[in-house]
């Protein structure tokens, strides 16, 4: 009787036969999580501003279609992308402490967070 | 039965791309929970990375495009400065005010935070590719920003569909 060829499991294939990339410096990964965090706290800060002053909600309409909250948004991936590319070219080859980075990115996407729900944001909003 | 370019543009944004997202989400998540040395052979490595990276920047771009014409095409006629417009009418009725007031001014801003998450995450995938499968903390980085862009996509979404289920764009 011929014998049925066994099937190879992960936990028995030999670790080297996994094709991994050298190690990267973890920079790079650090500058887009803390992007993340600063684009939508860059978010949130104009939403509330723009709560308490009219004027400034004007400002940002750029479009009269949209509101303000074309500019809010433009505003906030512009930051998102600037931060993740001026701190992409800071870090780039740097190996930092990604458990603090993360803290500090889940601490700016949580005030981002209360600062775009509606009925913080909205304590803030300019008397008529 | 016919949709007019309003309702056309409101699935688009809602169903075909808010929607392809929520349901692609639980199959990136599960590859990247999966995404370990013992749960994996050299060739399901390679395969699975491929589609990690793969899934994972398709649904950050279907995030961009979904906030982009949420806000761009479909916002514009919700908040139009006339009596029919669905941001009109839900003001104009004390029983419906909240649902501009509190449901869609959370809506349209929550939503651009998902967008921002789920490219951080398919960065992670692509930047660190199959070493990722050693690397558990970027791994799971990557998981939680994921997830973070999972839960504001439904928040949007489900306030997205109660609203026009009060008051659609027509």
């Amino acid at each position: 009787m011929e014998a049925r060829p066994q099937r190879t499991t992960g936990a028995e294939a030999p670790r080297e036969e996994i094709d991994i990339a050298p190690v990267r410096p973890n920079g790079p990964v650090a500058a887009a999580v803390l992007a993340a965090g600063i684009g939508s706290l860059v978010l949130a800060i104009l939403v509330i501003v723009s709560e308490a002053s009219v004027s400034f909600a004007d400002s940002l309409a750029y479009s009269d279609r949209v509101g303000p909250l074309a500019g809010k948004t433009i505003w906030a991936v512009v930051a998102f992308l600037g931060s993740w590319l001026g701190l992409g070219i800071a870090l780039r080859r740097r190996e930092v402490d990604l458990r603090k980075v993360t803290i500090v990115a889940a601490v700016l996407i949580a005030l981002a967070l209360i600062g775009t729900f509606s009925p913080f944001f909205e304590l803030f909003m300019a008397e008529e | 039965m016919d949709l007019n370019s309003h309702e056309f543009w409101a699935l688009v944004h809602g169903i075909l791309l808010g929607g392809a997202f929520l349901l692609a989400f639980t199959g990136g998540l599960a590859g990247l929970y999966s995404l370990r040395l013992e749960l994996v052979t050299p060739a399901g490595v390679r395969d699975r990375i491929r589609r990690l990276s793969i899934g994972t920047t398709a649904m950050a771009a279907i995030l961009w495009l979904t906030v982009i014409a949420g806000t761009w095409i479909v916002y514009p006629w919700y908040r139009e400065d006339v009596p029919s417009s669905p941001k009109s009418e839900l003001l104009a009725n004390p029983d419906t005010k909240d649902w501009h007031e509190f449901a869609m001014e959370w809506k349209e801003h929550i939503a651009w935070i998902a967008p921002m998450l789920a490219t951080a995450a398919a960065f992670i995938v692509l930047y660190y590719k199959a070493d990722l499968i050693r690397n558990n903390f970027a791994r799971r980085l990557a998981m939680g920003l994921f997830i973070g862009a999972f839960v504001c996509a439904v928040i949007a979404g489900v306030l997205g569909a109660l609203i026009t289920k009060k008051a659609p764009v027509t």
